[in-house]
């Protein structure tokens, strides 16, 4: 006998897909994200150039057949540079969201679950964390600690740790006094498998849309400090970085700005509408 | 022939629902009239439509829903094709309605007052006070005590049955000739059902309205209705005189759906219930011959040839069955099901309860220590036990305290105080603390179908957990364990890989009540697993129920507000009012004179699908006081009817006791209740 598992995961799926099918938008902005993240991966196998290479001949030059997106000050590529800068924001917003989602919902589903003094004092904790304006505390600890990729990691984790706990939280909270929750005590299950196998397959939907949620706001806070100069430092290709590189020449030449601006818009809106998807193929009936 | 008493009017009405899978006709050449005074029962289970044809009848189908055929008259105005605007004139105004739950019907920020006398203002074109004057005077003909006061609150601060009587108030506020009631006392409880329905009738014939009473209960309409029409699938397939319907039912649909209903019988007496095998066909996949040829026990070969139209067989009397005069009357057909063996003899004890506490603190907080408020007693000393291969049926409105009580037996909430034992041996209270030995024994069938299987987990994983955890069982034996179970739920051994939202109510309750079994318990606790369940598929659960206590010799304590469901299943009975029992005995002595007058204000309260059937009239009023204040002395006593005087109030009442156990918690003696209740219930001769 086949295992029936993967048979119910399967249909799950074709039904999600259907489901999908009916929200175009989502399905550009998965198509969008899907290509960023591809690019991520091959980074400097697809650019056309290499993310350093300079020519002085072709400075500030406005975007043409052998750039087509132009070139910056020092004549370097700008669609390569962005290409190859997308590596280093899923790398720091996606390791930094999983992170802070692997922390966060641990700590949640445990509060959540044993309930009382723990959970009123770790959220109390959290509490405190979610006080801080985000952008603030984020200038603040890499003040201290020094801008370095691992210290921009580990801040976006601390900032989204909180958020994500609570969500975990929440959602075991309504399904731990679920009748399937009551029947699982009920044959003797232990407490272990009740929250990984009876709760957490169930709660892992609104997790996973707050995850995606958190990962597009990280790229927006990941280029915030990039252009503030706290985030990866020159010559990386971080697009943040290169907008705040790109400011003085805005006047003479707009498109060394406006090409890594838009990267970031687009691939945070392309976040957004595949969000919206998720939600709707895992949580169908909330709006 | 257009008969000027005929209020309102559909002919060969089709109704039909824009969905992904295209066009379904929902409702299919309706044709129905009501008269004036005239109260029309449609009758249909879920899904058969009979919200539909109400909503579409009035032109007031969602975005979706579209009037594909046929007429809907209204006095001379054609309904089908007004536009909103004309029918916004109509609605409220011409047409009254009042919907299955009366606290979302009323906005929960305005108080009654003005939600009332705005109706009137808008319709009646009356000035505010005139609006307000008019709304009060409505209040106190819905018989509401203190309409004043009733007037200046706030939906929340009515209890339901008190909210629906608003409801109907506003419903009635412009004399509409047109009131339809959409199943507007399933979300009360029998002895504020019995209130509201009262109201309503007597309403009837004041207002001179027209009634479209719709309901999936059979025992309500006949009550009150003058005329029903039984729906199945989107038509009507019988219309006939309530009176008429209930003695000859000339459809075998009619037929089977009578004999689904646990009859209260005064006789007693057990046999199965005739369940309808196979589920209702789905709208876009109708069959080509007669829509009930499929579940249908008197079906031939002519039957699936062509659809038999629906024809007035006898005056007044429509059939759509081409056999109409070869089917068994309702009693014969029930006499049909076979006898379930009734076991006289002594039992041993399985499970005993003794003077059980639960109390929930005033306010639960984890910091600080929850202010004043009294701690509400949910169960106030109960004392109980179960036989081997019972049932124990334990009955009462909500709010009694029954199901917290079936959950600190599960020991999934920890008691205050009482003992639990099973087989003579102490429980602990927190599941936790059990063994695995000792949560083989005792295993429970949930109320919601619906919560209590895991979405993400098929029904092979369902089953075979407490397979493997409890009976120590490997895979591959649990997995053939696992299609024996389904076989014996009656569901094809395909379903083990099915997802619970592939199911439909009926089969998830299945699925739960095989997950029950797997580990061959002593005892199974159920908490109300048939009350969101449609009447056919309660019968065939009720008798899957009682086929498998025969068969593995399990005992039940089984809980329910439905009277008639747990007189059919229950070998012993228990009342319960505000956390403490009224009477408990065998079920032939409970449900026969004496009774506690509890006992008795509930019997008379719940409908008899039978017309033939008469009940005194003994009704409740107020409700059910808070456990957080429970009144002292015999705590019914604010709402008996027989209170005998201040001894009630001060002095809590001594058991007395009858034959066979039987026990009475009240201060009339058992000889004088018996003489008071002699016909309480009872058949009327002859009609």
């Amino acid at each position: 006998m086949s295992d029936p598992g993967a048979d119910t995961s399967s249909r799950g799926l074709s039904r999600a897909l259907g489901r999908l099918r009916r929200n175009p938008a989502a399905l550009v902005g998965t198509l969008v994200f899907l290509f960023f993240l591809l690019m991520a991966v091959l980074g400097p196998l697809a650019a056309p150039y290499g993310y350093e290479a300079q020519s002085i001949a072709q400075r500030l030059k406005p975007p043409n057949a052998a750039h087509l997106l132009g070139t910056d000050q020092y004549g370097r590529d700008i669609l390569s540079r962005i290409l190859v800068g997308s590596r280093g924001i899923f790398l720091l917003s996606g390791s930094g969201t999983l992170l802070a989602a692997f922390i966060g919902v641990s700590i949640g589903l445990f509060s959540g679950f044993y309930g009382r003094l723990w959970d009123e004092a770790l959220m109390r904790v959290l509490d405190v964390l979610l006080s801080f304006p985000p952008l603030l505390f984020a200038l603040l600890l890499l003040a201290t600690l020094g801008p370095s990729p691992l210290n921009l990691l580990l801040v976006i984790s601390v900032l989204y740790v909180p958020m994500l706990a609570r969500l975990a939280r929440s959602t075991v909270l309504d399904l731990r006094t679920k009748e399937f929750v009551e029947a699982a005590r009920i044959r003797g299950e232990r407490d272990l498998v009740i929250l990984f196998r009876e709760i957490l397959p169930n709660a892992l939907g609104p997790i996973l849309v707050e995850v995606s949620v958190r990962f597009s706001y990280s790229i927006f806070l990941v280029a915030s400090l990039g252009f503030l100069g706290l985030g990866v430092q020159p010559p990386s290709p971080d697009w943040g970085l290169q907008i705040n590189e790109a400011r003085s020449f805005f006047a003479t030449a707009p498109w060394i700005l406006l090409f890594p601006a838009g990267a970031i818009s687009l691939l945070v809106v392309a976040t957004n509408l595949m969000t919206d998807g998720l939600r709707q193929v895992l949580q169908p009936g909330a709006r | 022939m257009p008969d000027p008493s005929v209020v309102f009017q559909t002919t060969d009405l089709t109704l039909g629902y824009q969905t992904e899978a295209g066009l379904l006709p929902a409702v299919r050449g309706a044709t129905l009239g009501i008269r004036e005074k005239e109260c029309f029962g449609v009758v249909g289970e879920s899904g058969s439509g009979k919200t539909t044809l109400a909503m579409g009848a009035i032109n007031y189908l969602s975005t979706n829903g579209r009037v594909l055929g046929g007429s809907s008259r209204l006095r001379e105005v054609e309904l089908t094709g007004l536009r909103r605007i004309q029918m916004r004139r109509i609605w409220g105004s011409r047409i009254g309605m009042v919907y299955q739950n009366p606290s979302t019907a009323l906005n929960p920020s305005l108080r009654i007052g003005r939600q009332l006398s705005e109706v009137a203002r808008r319709h009646l074109g009356l000035s505010a006070r005139e609006a307000w004057e008019k709304s009060r005077e409505m209040l106190a003909r819905v018989a509401m005590p203190d309409p004043r006061s009733i007037m200046g609150r706030y939906p929340h601060q009515l209890s339901g049955g008190m909210l629906q009587r608003c409801v109907i108030a506003m419903a009635l506020i412009t004399r509409p000739e047109l009131l339809i009631l959409d199943e507007p006392t399933t979300a009360l409880d029998v002895t504020t059902q019995a209130v509201v329905l009262d109201l309503v009738a007597q309403l009837t014939r004041d207002f001179a309205s027209a009634i479209l009473y719709i309901t999936h209960d059979l025992a309500v309409v006949s009550k009150l209705c003058d005329r029903v029409g039984v729906m199945y699938a989107g038509q009507f397939v019988e219309q006939a005189a309530v009176r008429d319907l209930y003695q000859a039912p000339l459809h075998p649909y009619t037929l089977s759906l009578l004999g689904c209903v646990p009859r209260f019988d005064p006789e007693g007496g057990k046999r199965l219930l005739t369940s309808i095998p196979g589920s209702i066909p789905r709208l876009d996949a109708l069959p080509r011959g007669c829509i009930f040829a499929s579940r249908c026990a008197f079906v031939r070969d002519e039957c699936r040839r062509s659809p038999p139209p629906l024809r007035q067989v006898r005056p007044g009397h429509s059939s759509a069955c081409l056999r109409w005069d070869q089917l068994p009357t309702a009693a014969e057909y029930a006499r049909s099901a076979p006898q379930v063996p009734v076991h006289k003899e002594e039992r041993p004890e399985v499970l005993r309860i003794v003077a059980l506490k639960k109390s929930f603190p005033p306010t639960e907080r984890i910091f600080g220590s929850g202010g004043k408020g009294r701690s509400i007693r949910a169960v106030d000393g109960v004392t109980l036990w179960v036989r081997k291969g019972n049932t124990l049926g334990v009955v009462g409105e909500s709010g009694c305290g029954k199901t917290t009580m079936l959950r600190v037996i599960s020991g999934l909430a920890p008691r205050t105080s009482g003992e639990l034992l099973l087989n003579g041996e102490t429980l602990p209270p927190d599941v936790q603390n059990r063994p695995r030995s000792v949560l083989k024994q005792l295993q429970m069938v949930f109320q919601n179908p619906d919560a209590s299987l895991n979405p993400r987990h098929s029904v092979e994983r369902a089953i075979s957990r407490p397979l493997r955890l409890l009976a120590g069982l490997s895979r591959r034996q649990a997995s053939v364990r696992v299609s024996q179970l389904l076989e014996a739920v009656n569901l094809p051994h395909g379903f083990s890989r099915r997802l619970p939202e592939e199911l439909s109510g009926g089969e998830k309750q299945r699925v739960a009540i095989a997950r029950a079994f797997a580990a061959s318990p002593q005892i199974i606790l159920l908490d109300e697993p048939l009350s969101s369940l449609d009447v056919s598929v309660q019968a065939s659960l009720v008798n899957l129920l009682s086929e498998l206590q025969e068969k593995n010799n399990v005992s039940y304590l089984f809980i329910s507000h439905d009277l008639a469901a747990v007189q059919h299943l229950s070998h012993w009975i228990a009342v319960m009012y505000l956390g403490v029992l009224m009477e408990w005995g065998d079920a032939e002595d409970v449900f026969a004179p004496p009774f506690h007058p509890y006992t008795e204000a509930l019997l008379s309260a719940i409908p008899v699908a039978d017309p033939e059937v008469g009940q005194r009239p003994i009704r409740l009023h107020g409700s059910v006081p808070s456990a957080a204040s429970v009144p002292a002395g015999c705590r019914f006593h604010t709402r008996c009817p027989r209170k005998i005087g201040s001894i009630c109030e001060t002095q809590t009442p001594p058991w007395r006791e009858g034959r066979n156990d039987h026990r009475i918690y009240c201060h009339i003696p058992l000889e004088e209740l018996r003489r008071l209740q002699a016909d309480t219930i009872a058949r009327r001769a002859g009609g």
